[in-house]
């Protein structure tokens, strides 16, 4: 037990001051325009995605196009939990995160048994076979297109047995009576990111750990030692489709409500573009990569003309006009083509991603000032031996 | 090394997690929807509304219409423009300087026609921007997720264009109020027509849109089309924003329909009756009869999307820009003056539904949504180009005329595609409240 809690120096200085950025969101972000609740809630939640997808994608190697998938199961399973048994998030993301890894150990179990583009293939197949079913054969379980809601006239039956009565309102979802909107709601996807956080500071440090990026570096050569690779895969695929259901579990929970649209490949790729984006592999880079994909699809696509015009409005008549008809062909609707320019710069420029840039970064401060610790640290990540 | 950080890491774990907790706690208090009397209420010069539209997927071409006249509608209401509609209205609470005294400003998003999307950028409006009111959607299924929003949040929402019977129907509440007609609505005037043209045996085969919009107008043509005497060959349900409806149409050819029911609506619409016409459906003798095409819910953005193929097919639409009463030559006039082309039934339900709620708030002396909604119960008015029109308090639902119009023949322009067939006079469309289910429940203020 001792073992399990136990973190060296650094990573508990990592994780100090992870959990003191993430609990000081609310003013870090306010400057940005994004310190209002639900769009924190959307960088805790994705953030959370992101990093049990780095824990599959970022260790093993496998490159997931269907983790979409075990979103959706879990918002689904969320928000059946809050129709049959209890508004309380507790038991509903409990059997978010288990139906989710339930349903990634089936899907994975299968394409696990191919590696590179063929995993890739299936799992697109298995989460877009999902998409279509959710949408329309199964619609009495998730309400197709118009997506699973509650109802007045929801059985409930532990909150009944409780005695809770919500009235001739709907209710919405709370922790033994702090509401999980807004604010609270922020604070409680920060805590599960935060366990989250923790839980794969310390896969990354386990033997365990080693094992996956093992395969990633070269399977074959771990077959032929006689390791068997296929249940550390299996057991990686399953940890993240758990965080996925984890994460589709708390989007319910803040808004219980679940579309079909959350398992669409769109969604499954917007996962692979955050953890690339912040740097695969990294532990911080995911949460960083989903947090700037989201505000952009909540920040740019909310600018339009009249906000363009004003932040011009400094320059002549003539110049104004040009600048505010180039600059929204960016925003406002244009908001993919903004994310699709940044993508690829990071890519060609940075291929390690956002965390790489502020590797450079550190790299290049600690060299002017002589300390030394950049270098340190690339001397402690030994070249891999040919 | 582990034993000399293991002490002090859970006291840093527990001293940082408060330490973040007590320095979050200001924008607690300090924000809006905490301290105020009812969610976002306006302490400024002015005030906030909150346009959500789609901007991209299979309704952006309606979207962006919409969002045109909304723009109108503040110029109009802050007393810029030439007025529009507010010159024909027949309430004359609003003054042309703005409601209640305070200037309108608004904020805009995308819904990307997905529930998921709309919610978050509704969310980021009440919650970041302070809108005191929503208003728009394209597409019922969004239409519907928002509503469920804007009762938990405690501010009114304005649906745009939803035609779905459950907005107001089953799916109804209290902070929610729709202009625009609905299914039921379309299937009683359509009914009629479609027997002075089609005669009474005649077997229909359904392509529905796959959600609660599609379900509902498949519903209602199914009853009043089965009223008079009509088979039902099948319906069939096809994915919103399929693009591709060849593998649908296909099976009609055999079938034994002789009509062709088509639940879409947007680009779907405009795909689904190209491609009908492309395989020669319309040149068909089934049964020895014509093969006929029916659209349900027609719009003139359609109309013009699908071109030719849209010549002499029947439909039913909220509003046409042809309409020769004062207040819809009125909005022609500023709309077409502002943008160089006339207003969609879209542009037309969402410039009501934004003056409406301006009139109400200022007749109501408040934004609070129990007051806004205490002002819209039951409000009867004319001039907004319907004819006289009801706000009804059972279900807030409007209660106005229905327009049964035919794909032109001979178009005079390219806005020109729709001729009004008939006018169906609201009391041939008003059904009882408790016939489409749902609870109104109570107003939410918010805290």
């Amino acid at each position: 037990m001792k073992q399990l809690f136990s973190l060296e120096r650094k990573d508990v200085i990592l994780l100090v001051c992870f959990t003191a950025a993430v609990f000081a969101g609310p003013i870090l972000m306010k400057p940005l325009g994004a310190g209002y609740p639900d769009l924190l809630q959307k960088f805790a939640i994705f953030g959370i995605f992101a990093l049990g997808f780095n824990i599959l994608f970022g260790l093993t190697g496998y490159l997931s196009f269907g983790h979409a998938a075990f979103l959706g199961v879990g918002s689904y399973t969320a928000v059946w939990t809050f129709k049959l048994l209890s508004m309380n998030p507790v038991p509903a993301i409990i059997f978010a995160t288990v139906i989710g890894g339930l349903f990634s150990a089936v899907i994975g179990f299968i394409s696990l048994r191919r590696t590179g583009i063929y995993f890739s293939i299936l799992t697109l197949a298995f989460a877009q076979m999902s998409y279509n079913l959710a949408y329309s054969v199964l619609t009495p379980i998730t309400n197709g297109e118009t997506g699973l809601q509650l109802n007045q006239a929801d059985p409930r039956v532990l909150d009944i047995a409780f005695g809770r009565d919500y009235g001739a309102v709907l209710p919405s979802s709370d922790l033994f009576g702090i509401d999980m909107t807004g604010w609270p709601g922020f604070y409680f996807c920060a805590t599960m990111l935060i366990i989250c956080f923790f839980i794969a500071l310390r896969i990354f440090r386990s033997p365990f750990g080693m094992m996956l990026r093992a395969i990633k570096s070269n399977q074959n050569r771990m077959m032929y030692t006689g390791f068997n690779t296929r249940p550390y895969a299996l057991a990686a695929f399953v940890i993240s489709g758990m965080y996925a259901g984890l994460a589709g579990g708390l989007m319910a929970v803040t808004d219980p409500l679940a579309g079909a649209e959350r398992m669409q490949w769109t969604a499954s790729g917007e996962v692979v573009l955050m953890t690339i984006l912040g740097g695969a592999g990294t532990l911080l880079g995911p949460v960083i990569g989903a947090g700037a994909i989201k505000y952009f699809e909540n920040i740019f696509s909310a600018y339009n003309d009249g906000i363009l015009q004003e932040a011009f409005s400094f320059l002549p008549e003539g110049l104004q006009h040009v600048f505010v008809s180039v600059s929204s062909l960016f925003v406002g609707e244009g908001w993919h083509l903004t994310l699709g320019a940044l993508f690829m710069l990071i890519v060609i420029f940075l291929p390690g991603g956002l965390m790489e840039g502020i590797r450079r970064i550190q790299v290049l401060i600690s060299n002017r000032f002589g300390s030394g610790g950049g270098g340190a640290d690339a001397k402690s990540n030994p070249a891999p031996a040919e | 090394m582990m034993s000399k950080t293991k002490l002090s890491r859970r006291g840093l774990l527990k001293g940082s997690a408060a330490a973040g907790v007590a320095l979050a706690t200001p924008t607690i208090f300090s924000s809006n929807v905490w301290a105020a009397g009812y969610t976002n209420e306006p302490k400024g010069s002015t005030v906030t509304l909150g346009f959500n539209v789609p901007q991209t997927g299979a309704y952006a071409d309606e979207g962006a219409d919409e969002l045109r006249a909304y723009e109108l509608a503040v110029e109009h209401i802050n007393g810029e423009g030439d007025g529009g509609m507010l010159n024909t209205f027949s309430s004359k609470a609003l003054q042309g300087n703005g409601v209640n005294g305070k200037k309108v400003t608004f904020v805009t998003g995308d819904t990307q026609t997905k529930s998921d999307a709309a919610r978050a950028s509704a969310k980021r409006m009440i919650e970041k921007d302070g809108a005191v009111m929503i208003t728009g959607g394209s597409s019922s299924g969004v239409a519907i997720a928002v509503q469920g929003l804007c009762q938990d949040a405690g501010v009114i929402f304005m649906a745009g264009l939803t035609h779905s019977n459950d907005t107001t129907g089953k799916d109804k509440r209290a902070n929610g109020f729709r202009h625009f007609f609905n299914t039921e609505m379309s299937g009683a005037a359509l009914g009629p027509v479609l027997k002075n043209n089609f005669g009474t045996e005649r077997t229909a085969y359904h392509l529905t849109a796959d959600y609660t919009w599609g379900w509902s107008q498949e519903g209602s043509i199914k009853k009043y089309t089965e009223q008079l005497g009509w088979q039902t060959a099948a319906a069939v349900r096809t994915p919103l924003g399929a693009g591709d409806f060849s593998q649908y149409i296909t099976p009609v050819l055999n079938s034994g329909a002789d009509v062709l029911v088509l639940n879409h609506y947007g680009r779907d619409m405009v795909n689904s009756l190209t491609q009908a016409v492309q395989f020669g459906l319309r040149d068909k003798q089934v049964n020895g009869k014509d093969f006929a095409i029916v659209v349900p819910l027609y719009s003139r953005l359609m109309a013009q999307g699908a071109g030719e193929n849209v010549k002499g097919i029947f439909g039913s639409t909220n509003w046409h820009w042809s309409l020769q009463d004062e207040g819809s030559k009125a909005f022609v006039k500023s709309f077409g003056q502002k943008y160089g082309f006339p207003p969609s039934q879209a542009a037309h339900t969402t410039y009501c539904q934004a003056l409406i709620y301006a009139d109400a708030a200022q007749r109501a002396g408040t934004f609070r949504p129990s007051g806004v909604g205490a002002a819209l119960e039951g409000f009867d008015f004319d001039g907004l180009g319907n004819g006289p029109t009801t706000y009804r308090a059972d279900d807030h639902q409007c209660f106005k005329d229905v327009l049964v119009v035919k794909g032109k023949e001979n178009p005079a322009s390219k806005f020109d595609v729709l001729e009004v067939v008939e006018v169906t006079p609201r009391a041939q469309v008003e059904y009882p409240a408790s016939m489409l289910g749902g609870e109104l429940g109570p107003y939410n203020d918010g805290a």
